[in-house]
């Protein structure tokens, strides 16, 4: 087992990657920017240090201050987190060949994966059912386009090959819109991921989003943990994430997470992963793969009994004992708000400094969050400060535990999305389940 | 010596029965010896800043208690520009184990001497000094891990 950890990221995320290493023994280097001295991660840490100026291109983003970090306090492993250099092939090639290990997937599965149309390729090899599409990259070639389109069926959807997570995308609801719409969408892509690669999908027009989690050991054995759905999402970021999906049988469970368990063994896959798929009139569509641990994690750890962090850190340092698909038991409903420090109208991001903050509690509540009274919020970095989760047999008692919960915390000083959660615990079609990706945005446009 | 090597050799003897440990290397050489009730704690080798105050509501400081920071009081730093670390790294005085420093104590410098190396992922980079002065002070020990924004320095 690793002896020293470098936990290269912030927030909640890096104070729960340091909770899984004290579990375990391991201990704890925390990397910061000057700006997040005070993090709560940081402070708990064995060791810390200071890896560059708030800015995250010169501090998170940074490779050789974080790699540097780890040769000068003798760290055996680096943990990406999530966001940040954890989806970076040549960050995790560096730090193997600094002599570190990337507790992740291998750096030649992030690049397959980062690479959105041959991610599409590998998966249809390994039978996962994908958005019917242009199969490939779109050339300049107008006639092709207009025929692919027509071919397709309109409304199509233009995606940027190394784009992902709802970047570089944009709808074409008619012929006369699409070669505009095209042309303009590889500039974009251009600018933002320095890839003008494009490639077209048909546009599904209210499906649901619902991921499934796996788990590999890159030497052939793998197991998924079910599904979760975050269809509750405002401009393609997750709000409310629940496990299981609602309406979603065992059978459908199992059909499906067994073709995504063969894909990771195709692919040899290593680590934790989650495959991610449009899913609209009882059909699934594979869209991307995400090769890291994601922010909604907690919902399928409470479900299952397994601590996602402690798998990859046992997969790691090549000591995780397989488990076997028929040992995975899916019990009760999760369900998780994401904290933001934002406004609760306007969704502008509200830094500054915490007054006073009294986490929820109780029976089946979790609180993964970085805050504690007198921190502050800085301006910096992206707006979530923290998750709160709840856990029950049911999922009509999930959600009163969450009620609850967002009733009892307190977040003074900042202004948080709490109320904003309120309605869409309070939302009928929510507690119904099943609302698709746009029912939040129609929602809070009335 | 290396100062890691040094660390290491801590770990072992406080993991261990050994009262005190002594090595020669070479024309080098190290005691280190076991802390008794009945003596002031010994500087402890550091690589961080001092550790601030928990917040009270934070959970409870780890059982074992981490090293204890070497930190140079503020008031014990004299006065100055100081030249803080733009990188991470281990700080070294001299081009070269061996050589002459690059400056010292007292010495005249102008802009764009280089004043020390810092070592990152088997480069060493020279850092200049962005003042002309005189070196009141160096705040660290050659071989130490530095971090980004480290005081290394005061030019007066």
């Amino acid at each position: 087992m690793f002896e020293k950890i470098v936990i290269a990221n912030r927030g909640e995320i890096a104070l729960r990657i340091l909770r899984a290493c004290r579990e375990l023994g391991i201990r704890t280097v925390a990397v910061h920017s000057s700006a997040d001295r005070d993090l709560m991660h940081v402070r708990l840490a064995d060791e810390s240090v200071c890896i560059g100026p708030p800015q995250s291109a010169q501090s998170y983003l940074n490779v050789p201050a974080i790699i540097s970090a780890a040769e000068v306090t003798d760290a055996e492993a680096i943990h990406p987190g999530y966001g940040f250099l954890s989806e970076n092939a040549d960050f995790a090639e560096r730090v193997e060949q600094s002599g570190f290990v990337f507790i992740g997937p291998r750096a030649d599965t992030i690049r397959i994966m980062g690479d959105k149309i041959a991610a599409i390729d590998a998966m249809k090899s390994a039978g996962i059912p994908c958005v019917p599409g242009s199969d490939g990259p779109l050339d300049d070639d107008n006639e092709r386009n207009l025929r692919l389109a027509r071919h397709i069926g309109y409304p199509v959807i233009v995606k940027a090959a190394g784009g992902g997570g709802g970047r570089g995308m944009r709808v074409v609801r008619s012929e006369a819109a699409l070669l505009n719409a095209i042309s303009l969408t590889r500039s974009e892509a251009q600018n933002a991921f320095g890839d003008d690669t494009l490639y077209m999908e048909k546009y599904l027009e209210n499906p649901r989003h619902v991921e499934f989690q796996v788990v590999a050991d890159g030497q052939g054995h793998a197991i998924h943990l079910g599904e979760r759905d975050c269809s509750m999402q405002r401009r393609h970021q997750k709000v409310v994430e629940e496990a299981p999906a609602p309406g979603i049988e065992p059978d459908v469970r199992n059909r499906i997470g067994a073709l995504c368990v063969q894909a990771c063994r195709e692919i040899n896959y290593r680590g934790v992963g989650t495959f991610e798929f449009l899913y609209e009139n009882g059909e699934f569509y594979f869209i991307e793969m995400n090769t890291r641990l994601q922010v909604e994690h907690p919902v399928t750890e409470l479900i299952t009994g397994i601590d996602l962090v402690r798998e990859q850190i046992l997969i790691a340092a090549g000591e995780w004992e397989t488990r076997r698909q028929e040992d995975i038991r899916f019990y009760g409903h999760a369900i998780e708000c994401r904290i933001n420090a934002e406004d609760p109208e306007t969704f502008l991001p509200s830094p500054g400094t915490i007054t006073r903050y009294h986490a929820a509690g109780g029976p089946g509540i979790r609180v993964d969050s970085h805050i504690y009274t007198g921190y502050t919020v800085p301006p910096y970095y992206d707006s979530m400060i923290g998750k709160l989760v709840s856990y029950s047999d049911t999922r009509h008692s999930a959600i009163a535990r969450m009620r609850c919960a967002l009733d009892e915390i307190v977040i003074d000083g900042i202004k948080t999305n709490i109320a904003l959660h309120r309605r869409i615990l309070d939302d009928r079609a929510f507690q119904e389940g099943g609302t698709n990706i746009h029912h939040l945005e129609k929602k809070l446009s009335l | 010596m290396d100062i890691r090597k040094v660390k290491k050799l801590i770990e072992l003897l406080e993991e261990s029965d050994v009262a005190e440990l002594e090595i020669h290397e070479g024309e080098e050489s190290i005691r280190i010896r076991r802390k008794r009730a009945d003596e002031p704690p010994p500087p402890v080798y550091a690589p961080l800043p001092a550790m601030t105050p928990m917040p009270p509501t934070a959970v409870a400081a780890p059982a074992e208690a981490a090293a204890a920071p070497a930190v140079e009081k503020d008031s014990d730093i004299p006065s100055g520009h100081r030249i803080t670390a733009p990188m991470v790294g281990t700080f070294y005085r001299a081009p070269s184990p061996g050589a002459k420093p690059f400056v010292d104590v007292g010495q005249k410098v102008n802009v764009g001497d280089t004043l020390c190396i810092i070592e990152a992922m088997k480069m060493l980079n020279q850092i200049e000094s962005d003042k002309e002065g005189t070196i009141a002070a160096i705040l660290v020990e050659n071989g130490q891990p530095v971090e980004y924004g480290q005081p290394l320095f005061v030019i007066q």
